[in-house]
């Protein structure tokens, strides 16, 4: 049977998606949102460490799934492999209704102003691409706050000293520290720095009609067992859903964005949960997949005028792939620094991510989430044996004594770091699947040592016997923070979408996640890529004519 | 009454489930999915020197071995060439190294063994068809998976784990622990 035509196609339930999903459908739009994954509960993924969408031995248990799913992952010395979503080669994000914001840590960041601004702040790095937004803070602020407000984030409205000016506090109060963020409270103090509890997406106090936290250990890499963690899953998605212009299509696998020899888009390819190829029209298409999926989307929607796929007329689809290079320090106390107060991350300081002497750049740092005992079995000093009495008494004896303070690395985006279509490799459906290639930036090398110098100190003046550093930085980034892939940008030659994540030569197709980011910030990308979910949605449905969508562009 | 089909599956489910809420071993498994009794008791043997038993059990006490054989028919089915592949190749070193099989060597002699292996230094003649470092690495990976995972997989046995590291087992879901929060000095304002 035939689908029946709609104002909209959003691709991808994420946290873009969802967003976009739910302000285009409030506005009275009818919307299809697709999702290659289904809805997850808490109840199959029961505090399992090896089913935990952080630490994914047999799979990855959000999805996707490795049966259908695969990429073809080149490695610096040119060897080319096929990788499953498990593999941390995949780079993956969760396939799922929500997707990642399901089984986050849930950080809530707002970028800083010079975050919109790096190579106005900090001039030209030879072999980057190192560029402005086509929009500043003071633009994305009110969508930030709409972020905060309708998904929920708990925080101290002033507790950080060099914070964007926020208008409106957080709807929820603070997190109190664990220990272990009370020790480093008390010495970053002392050291003159400026910490503060980080912002969550996750329930302080009942909102939204959903519980408190009650702050078990296992939290990042898993559903929450009472719902108190803030995703689209909980939020957007279901308010789109119950106001009847929406229908979420699960277990859909979009294959290509059908434009018209008009260079118009008129709907999307997709095969449906039983595999069966169907095509679904509409007045405007949201891509929303992700930072590599995107990319793989448009570079696979090729058509007359776009011959090399949807708006990569200029060769710019796909290219500064970027992620966080998590850099920072470890340190071993002679005192129990565990409490069991999950999720373990809950203090931060910003000092550094930004004006720092010589550096381009920079991050935050905080302490980490939980290690649980498998994923502890890595957190060694360099040169620790690896197993035997050795390893045995090292877990044994640091297991609640081990603290790390880390952060992500704002990367210097490159040419070279890209994502391709692979041009034999196909998936369960016969889609080319995505290819990834290139490095980051030498210069990330650089920052992470500065930024692991700097976690290092706090260690050792907290009272750390013994201390080492990971310092982040090569290879091919990506991760769950993915993006960069489809930049916005006011000049077509260097970009991919205009500063309304429509892409450029066309009047109705958007991108709405993290594939936007010009550069990625030095904080973890959550909150800005739904704030970029209410610009984008905001900015459609403002100039919905409530027929055929045109803006007058091209 | 005759039973319904429907209503007896149903009933078979509700019998399953209890069954796999108690702990999901307590000793070394009797019949195995894939493995056969020599490969086992080489998995065991490898594996008690990657985390051997002192104060506190090690790999063999928590049946990691049966950890192997249950994923080697489950997650990791398509490893299972290379392990049956492997354990030879071990047991052929071995035997021409030491005139022995691997678990009738000294812990010395088996130790000195693994750290060869570790580092690609066994000889050669044996390891053509997988690299010894990269089975190695699997399954010392493996073993650490059995061992700190969940019970649930077929390793850490009665939660041994956990009860060395001192966590609570099995996990507790659902206790707000808001009230026993103690904290010195308190972040500024609006906090709980």
């Amino acid at each position: 049977m035939k689908n029946k035509h709609v104002n909209a196609v959003v691709v991808g339930a994420g946290a873009g998606g969802g967003v976009v999903a739910k302000e285009l459908a409030v506005a009275g739009l009818s919307v299809v949102l697709f999702e290659r994954g289904g809805w997850v509960t808490y109840d199959a993924h029961n505090d399992d460490e090896l089913l935990s969408q952080r630490t994914h031995p047999f799979k990855a248990p959000f999805g996707p799934d490795n049966e259908r799913h695969r990429r073809v992952f080149v490695g610096q010395d040119g060897s080319e492999r096929i990788v499953l979503p498990n593999d941390y080669a995949f780079n993956n994000n969760a396939a799922c209704v929500g997707s990642g914001t399901v089984s986050y840590g849930a950080m809530a960041w707002r970028f800083m102003e010079k975050d919109f601004l790096m190579k106005s702040s900090y001039g030209h790095v030879e072999g980057s691409t190192l560029e402005d937004w086509p929009i500043t803070y003071e633009d994305l602020e009110p969508s930030y706050e709409k972020a905060e407000w309708e998904i929920g984030v708990s925080g101290d409205h002033d507790g950080n000293p060099f914070q964007a000016p926020r208008k409106k506090p957080y709807p929820m109060p603070a997190f109190q520290y664990n220990r272990e963020g009370q020790m480093l409270y008390d010495t970053a103090k002392r050291m003159g720095l400026h910490p503060f509890p980080i912002p969550m997406l996750r329930n302080s106090v009942p909102y939204n009609g959903r519980p408190a936290c009650y702050r078990m250990r296992t939290c990042v890499g898993f559903a929450c067992p009472v719902n108190a963690k803030c995703g689209t899953h909980n939020t957007v998605i279901p308010t789109a859903l119950s106001s009847g212009n929406c229908e979420l299509r699960i277990n859909c696998q979009v294959a290509e964005i059908l434009v018209n020899d008009q260079g118009r888009a008129t709907g999307v390819k997709y095969f449906d949960e039983k595999d069966k190829g169907r095509v679904q029209t509409a007045d405007l298409i949201v891509v929303a997949a992700a930072a590599v999926e995107t990319a793989r989307l448009l570079l696979n929607s090729r058509s007359r005028l776009f011959p090399n796929g949807a708006g990569n007329n200029n060769d710019w689809v796909g290219r500064n792939l970027q992620g966080h290079a998590y850099t920072g320090a470890s340190g071993i106390f002679e005192q129990d620094v565990y409490d069991d107060v999950g999720p373990g991350a809950c203090w931060a300081i910003s000092d550094y991510n930004h004006d720092n002497e010589g550096i381009v750049g920079g991050g935050l740092l905080c302490n980490s989430f939980f290690t649980p005992p498998y994923a502890f079995t890595r957190q060694r000093p360099p040169g620790a044996k690896r197993w035997g009495l050795d390893h045995k008494e090292f877990q044994r004896k640091n297991y609640k004594k081990l603290v790390s303070v880390r952060g992500p690395w704002q990367e210097i985006p490159n040419y070279e770091a890209r994502v391709t279509v692979d041009p034999s490799v196909k998936d369960h459906w016969g889609i080319p699947v995505a290819r990834m290639s290139g490095e980051r930036h030498p210069y990330d090398r650089i920052g992470c040592q500065f930024m692991s110098d700097r976690a290092e100190e706090i260690l050792k003046e907290a009272g750390a016997i013994k201390t080492w550093q990971g310092v982040g930085g090569r290879g091919l980034s990506g991760g769950q923070h993915q993006s960069g892939t489809a930049r916005m940008g006011n000049d077509p030659k260097t970009s991919v979408t205009d500063k309304y994540g429509r892409v450029h030569d066309f009047d109705n197709l958007f991108v709405a996640d993290g594939s936007l980011h010009v550069t990625n910030g030095g904080y973890n990308p959550a909150l800005t890529i739904l704030a970029l979910g209410y610009h984008v949605g905001g900015f459609i449905a403002e100039n919905w004519n409530g027929g055929t969508f045109s803006t007058g562009q091209s | 009454m005759e039973i319904q089909r429907r209503t007896f599956i149903r009933s078979l489910c509700y019998a399953c489930g209890a069954i796999t809420f108690v702990p999901a071993c307590t000793t070394r498994l009797k019949r195995w999915r894939y493995l056969i009794e020599e490969e086992a008791d080489l998995i065991e043997a490898v594996a008690e020197q990657f985390i051997p038993s002192d104060k506190d059990p090690g790999a063999t006490e928590a049946c990691v071995v049966n950890f192997f054989d249950k994923q080697l028919t489950g997650y990791y089915t398509h490893h299972q060439e290379t392990y049956r592949e492997g354990l030879k190749s071990i047991q052929r070193s071995a035997a021409k190294a030491y005139g022995k099989s691997f678990r009738e060597m000294t812990r010395n002699e088996q130790n000195t063994f693994l750290e060869q292996m570790e580092i690609g230094e066994l000889p050669g003649e044996f390891w053509e068809h997988t690299d010894q470092r990269v089975f190695f690495n699997m399954m010392l990976d493996h073993t650490m998976q059995a061992f700190y995972g969940s019970p649930r997989h077929g390793g850490n046995c009665n939660y041994v784990s956990y009860k060395m590291l001192k966590i609570d087992y099995p996990h507790i879901i659902g206790q707000n622990r808001y009230g026993e929060q103690k904290s010195s000095v308190k972040p500024k304002n609006k906090v709980l």
